[in-house]
């Protein structure tokens, strides 16, 4: 019954699922819901009586919530694993959310491998990093508010990563941008970070209202927002939207265009990527969870499950492949001179997902996808294993302030080293896999420079980590002496998360092996359409290719080493950057594009509303209202000057007029 | 039983009764009113009950002749456009009777006031009769005028003197403009009525339509208030009690929009066409400009009030874009509104009573002083921002959707809205909630008692249903919103003088598909009840082209 195009099959199995539901009853999709219902539930618990209970009962459901949320994931992967793969697309329809005229949006979730993938992700690295937060929240006053945050950004993520239509995803979307918010924002007493949660928020809220166009655009081209329709009639109408409409684009070209501003914002890539390295202000479970790991890759999710619009929008595949490559390189740069732990890992992370949209811009949507599932294990590894250093070292964020750890925490370094090493795309670790492939798929599609800027990229890539992994834990100890005695490694809550992550770093990547063949890839192939470029691969280069950017990366972490560890080299940094100053003051002020943004946009705003109110809307659109009843007022003082109330008064222009009036009859005809 | 007399009356008898209590009985007085107008909201519940969904036309009708010489009636009828306008008054009387229990100053009056004012929102949401409206829309200042100015703040009497003053100028051109309706009809030889459901199938030329469209707008625009007729509104928000802040934002501003789509499409079709592109462009300042001056509002209540005219911008936008999705969303959008910024002005009357002060830099910090206040404002916030789950969002997405289908660069000027939005009400937040606690005078200030608790938790209960649910009054509210439509587009074909219809159509189809073939309909005005058919077409599927539609339509038949 279900053969021919993928798309058909969106349809047949729609049907077929009703048939389904009918006859058996229970099935596995019913289950669904589950999946984000445990984290809204541990929610609802931790923020109505959150303050009420220990901190004991507090951290078991939060983590038991997301605990058994990974479970129901885990079985749900399983049951679609044992589905033929053309069957892999399981629907379930709570109840219409909006329904009005010719408008109509479901509350209803899509489970097919990429959200599979997806919502083993959100819950898998989620439950870590909750069950982290635990020792490193241990202390803090709010902790109950803390993880009904944590549970509620799981809620929404996965409400995003599930939802079976655009609108829906929206709503995950949204939610997500609001628990960043809320979780900056949290130790929300620091103006710094009530800053960064309102800028976060704000630039996010640019990138959104792209979205929404996008989605509005859906609807009056589609007339539906459902995923399946949507790509459905994609099919049929090849023609129509591919034929240049406004602006010389075609439509699915504004489409994509209008998602992607979207994904801009939500995944920080040139130019609303601002808002990221501010976002640090968090907590660093927060940085991990959210700004690492699951929330800023929405954007790539995004684009990949559009797969089927993108496909038929060349223009947009190719700025979203400049803006990823672009992004990549520029952000590695910012990330070599920063001496803020959680930023240089922040920077990195920009970077990182600026190669995940070059991968899915070269049409490689599966490889893109890959790295975000090798990414979210080993970013989230570093943050916590920063985490972990910020811990033990009571706030301390500065590199220049650290080395000379590793021996005092020896968990901590063995898997920030993993993660490092995985992030640098060294062989065999989880970030040389995905990595490779995405540089590959470039190069293969004949996106020649695109590919070049990634190489590049991965050698800056391979040198800050090492700069990072060396000033922290190796060399001497330059921080405040009165800390350096009592540096102590994690404590178990914090350091078995450390190793279960570790362990990914190095395994996650084998899903991917032979590369672009894997199981991993063959689970996702019939979600996600193909641009054509990297199913043509040309097998020979395929391993020169790995070398080379193996001895890329390697020669990044090579400098990194003489510039950082050899003794012979303890100057070169400082001389370089003395004799590179200009370049050098400029990449540390991060190319000044927070202060362009403030003298720019901000600034210029503000004082222009500050004008609209004062010089024109209290000046001129008020001044008028109130100038019109001055005139009246004015105009009731010159006739009231008339009322004199004396008689004679009335008497002599009685008389006035009567002459006038005689006069006029008497002479005037 | 004549409920919806029922309903409008019932204030009027609890002021009869508050009359009669001794005023030292200040107890009695508070509980007498907060009982008339629970009441008054129990029955009204009966309106949703009852309500028949699928019918677009009025219903629980009330007529009784009034002045018969003059064919002025007492009619009442409701809709699923006022269903919600009379229950968001019946639901927020009582919460801001509630929210007033420590008023110390001459309580019994100020009660009366309240009532008063409770039965003239209603009777302006009910009456079909124009006279009958107007006697309402004018009786709604009389009390309002003495909640200001004797209620208010320091400069209250300019505040209330301006209020009353602007809006009435406004309406007395309405009056001369509903005079001249009926007397057109009179001409015309249909014998003399007021009677709005009549008089919407009178026939009035073109020309005429103009200035008669002009003169209810502008009544309409000042009572929105649309920019650039919205100064008096900061004003006399920073003066007005807590009780008058949400009863004017939460009620009062939508008898505007609400004026706009009961009385000025239907009775002014062609009109409407002609004026649209200007009101639409001054919704869409409005929402821009309202959104940048709230930025730097010093005061929390004048920020929240200039957020009231983005806010309102979006509403009329979207009763200007002449579709389902833009009127419904609108109407859906007035009750979000008068829920979250009733809310927020609540919110902020509770922190005055408390700091005697509401300028921003006043405070900071709040979250770790008073917890459940700065949750409920955050969520407030949140609202009407239109972040998704909440109310605000359904009502802004179907409003940005319906025009954003026949105006695309409308949609995209609007769509920025939420960006300045979040912006100023963030930067609100941040700078009032998060924070040090600067001030000392801040650390000592107590959480929310359970009274006002009360007040808040029916709100938020809406804000989140509607949000997550909003169904039950889509439903409500779908076949009235389509008789508007219905009512304007018929019109149209009646006095089809070629610009007004279907050049303007064309025109709009043109700019608003992308991926158009030019050749949506053209239809002659021959064929009367052909057009109808072909003309909600085109208001309803203006963007999307031939192929597309019939795709559509079967994809959702098969859906």
């Amino acid at each position: 019954m279900v053969h021919g195009n993928s798309q058909n099959r969106f349809y047949l199995l729609s049907v077929n699922r009703e048939l389904r539901t009918v006859n058996e009853g229970f099935s596995m999709e019913n289950l669904i819901w589950l999946v984000p219902t445990f984290p809204l539930a541990g929610f609802l618990v931790n923020i109505f009586l959150g303050r009420r209970l220990a901190r004991l009962w507090v951290s078991w459901v939060a983590c038991g919530a997301m605990g058994i949320s990974f479970g129901v994931s885990l079985g749900l992967f399983f049951h679609l694993i044992n589905l033929a793969p053309h069957l892999r697309h399981l629907e379930q329809e709570l109840f219409t959310w909006i329904r009005i005229a010719d408008f109509k949006a479901a509350a209803g979730f899509l489970l097919d491998p990429l959200s599979a993938v997806m919502i083993l992700v959100v819950t898998g690295v989620g439950f870590l990093i909750h069950v982290y937060s635990i020792g490193y929240m241990g202390e803090d006053r709010d902790f109950a508010r803390f993880f009904a945050y944590l549970n509620l950004f799981a809620f929404f993520m996965l409400l995003l990563v599930l939802a079976n239509n655009y609108l829906l995803l929206f709503v995950g979307w949204e939610g997500v941008g609001l628990c960043s918010y809320l979780l900056i924002g949290f130790w929300f007493e620091r103006p710094a970070a009530a800053s960064a949660a309102q800028k976060a928020f704000v630039v996010n809220r640019v990138g959104d209202a792209g979205f929404l166009l996008g989605l509005f655009l859906i609807w009056t081209t589609f007339g539906t927002l459902q995923y399946g329709e949507v790509f459905h009639q994609a099919e049929g109408l090849h023609g129509v939207l591919t034929a240049p409409a406004g602006g010389g684009l075609s439509v699915v070209t504004w489409i994509t265009l209008a998602l992607f501003i979207g994904a801009i914002g939500k995944s920080a890539q040139l130019p609303l990527y601002v808002w990221l390295p501010d976002a640090m202000e968090g907590p660093t479970p927060v940085s991990a969870l959210i700004h690492a790991a699951t929330m800023v890759t929405a954007g790539i999710y995004m684009v990949a499950r559009s797969s089927p619009l993108y496909t038929l929008a060349p223009f947009s595949l190719a700025v979203v492949a400049w803006v990823g490559a672009l992004t990549a390189i520029f952000a590695a740069t910012i990330a070599c001179v920063q001496n803020d732990i959680k930023r240089v890992i922040a920077y990195s992370t920009i970077s990182q997902l600026g190669y995940m949209f070059l991968g899915v811009g070269v049409g490689a949507f599966a490889s893109g996808i890959f790295h975000l599932y090798t990414h979210a294990a080993f970013k989230a590894l570093l943050f916590l294993g920063a985490g972990a250093v910020i811990h033990a070292l009571h706030h301390e964020q500065d590199i220049q302030r650290m080395g000379g750890l590793r021996p005092h925490m020896r968990v901590t370094a063995y898997t920030f080293a993993v993660g490092a090493l995985a992030n640098a795309g060294i062989f065999p670790f989880a970030g040389f896999w995905s990595k490779d492939e995405i540089l590959f798929a470039a190069f293969n599609g004949g996106f020649y420079v695109l590919w070049f800027l990634g190489l590049a990229g991965a050698f800056l890539t391979g040198f800050y980590m090492a700069r990072l992994y060396f000033l922290t834990f190796e060399g001497e100890y330059r921080g405040d002496p009165h800390h350096a005695h009592d540096i102590h490694d994690a404590p178990p809550t914090m350091g078995i998360p450390l190793i279960v992550l570790a362990v990914c770093s190095v395994v996650a990547g084998f899903v991917g092996i032979p590369p672009e063949q894997g199981p991993f890839h063959q689970f996702l192939a019939p979600v996600l359409h193909h641009g054509g470029a990297a199913q043509a691969a040309a097998h020979g280069l395929a391993v020169p290719m790995a070398v080379l950017s193996l001895l890329v990366a390697g020669a990044g972490i090579g400098v990194g080493y003489l510039f950082y560890v050899s003794v012979s080299w303890r100057n070169v940094p400082e001389i370089w950057a003395a004799r590179l100053q200009g370049l050098y003051r400029v990449v540390y002020h991060k190319y000044y594009v927070d202060e362009f943004y403030q003298d720019w946009v901000v600034g210029p705003l503000d004082r222009l509303a500050f004008f609209l109110w004062r010089g024109f809307d209290v000046a001129v659109v008020d001044g008028a209202v109130n100038g019109v009843a001055r005139l009246m007022e004015m105009g009731s003082w010159g006739l009231r000057r008339i009322q004199t109330g004396v008689v004679f008064n009335y008497v002599l222009s009685i008389l006035v007029g009567v002459v006038i009036f005689l006069g006029y009859l008497v002479w005037g005809r | 039983m004549p409920l919806l007399s029922l309903i409008t009356f019932l204030p009027v008898v609890g002021t009869l009764g508050l009359l009669i209590i001794p005023r030292r009985r200040r107890n009695l007085i508070f509980w007498g009113a907060l009982g008339t107008s629970v009441l008054t909201f129990l029955v009204s519940l009966r309106l949703y009950t009852g309500f028949e969904l699928g019918v677009g036309e009025m219903q629980f009708v009330e007529a009784a002749a009034w002045i018969p010489s003059l064919g002025i009636q007492y009619k009442l009828g409701v809709d699923g456009i006022s269903l919600f306008l009379v229950l968001l008054t019946t639901f927020l009387t009582p919460l801001t009777i509630l929210a007033s229990s420590g008023i110390k100053h001459r309580m019994k009056e100020y009660m009366v006031a309240m009532l008063l004012l409770e039965t003239g929102m209603i009777g302006v949401f009910l009456a079909l009769d124009l006279v009958l409206f107007y006697v309402f829309w004018e009786g709604t200042l009389i009390p309002m005028y003495f909640i200001i100015g004797i209620w208010g703040g320091p400069r209250r009497i300019y505040a209330t003197m301006k209020f009353v003053l602007y809006t009435m100028a406004g309406s007395l051109l309405m009056l001369v403009a509903i005079i001249a309706v009926a007397w057109l009809h009179g001409r015309a030889g249909g014998g003399p009525t007021f009677d709005l459901t009549v008089l919407m199938n009178a026939e009035i030329p073109p020309a005429i339509q103009f200035w008669l469209f002009l003169a209810f707008a502008l009544a309409f625009a000042i009572k929105v208030p649309l920019f650039p007729f919205h100064t008096w509104l900061p004003d006399v928000h920073v003066e007005a009690p807590t009780a008058g802040s949400v009863l004017l934002a939460g009620v009062l501003l939508k008898m505007g929009t609400y004026g706009f789509l009961r009385f000025a499409l239907p009775l002014f079709p062609q009109a409407t066409v002609t004026f649209l592109p200007w009101i639409s462009g001054l919704a869409l300042v409005g929402i821009i400009y309202g959104a940048w001056v709230a930025m730097v509002q010093p005061d929390l209540k004048s920020l929240v009030a200039y957020s009231s005219v983005s806010h309102l911008g979006f509403v009329v936008l979207g009763i200007f874009a002449l579709n389902g999705e833009g009127i419904a969303g609108s109407v859906l959008q007035m009750v979000n509104h008068g829920l979250s910024t009733g809310a927020l002005f609540l919110l902020v009357g509770m922190i005055y009573e408390r700091r005697h002060s509401r300028m921003i830099t006043d405070f900071g910090g709040l979250f770790r002083v008073v917890p459940v206040f700065a949750g409920m404002f955050l969520l407030v916030a949140l609202s009407s921002i239109g972040l998704p789950g909440l109310n605000g969002f359904v009502g802004e997405f179907l409003i940005l959707l319906g025009t954003f289908r026949v105006h695309p660069v409308y949609g995209i000027v609007a769509v920025t809205g939420i960006i300045w939005a979040a912006w100023y009400m963030l930067a609100m937040i941040r700078r009032v909630l998060f924070g040090p606690v600067i001030h000392q005078e801040n650390a000592g200030l107590s959480d929310l008692n359970w009274t006002e608790r009360i007040v808040l938790i029916p709100i938020i209960i809406l804000i989140v249903w509607i949000g997550v649910y909003p169904t039950p009054f889509l439903r409500r509210m779908e076949a009235s919103v389509e008789r508007v439509i219905v009512q304007v587009e018929r019109r149209q074909s009646v006095h089809s003088s070629g610009f007004t219809v279907q050049g303007k159509r064309a025109m709009n189809a043109e700019t608003s598909s992308m991926n158009h073939k030019p050749s949506i309909m053209n239809p002659s005005p021959a064929h009367g009840s052909e057009f109808v058919v072909h003309g909600r077409g085109a208001i309803h599927g203006l963007s999307m082209n031939p192929e597309l539609s019939t795709l559509n339509r079967e994809a959702r038949r098969q859906r």
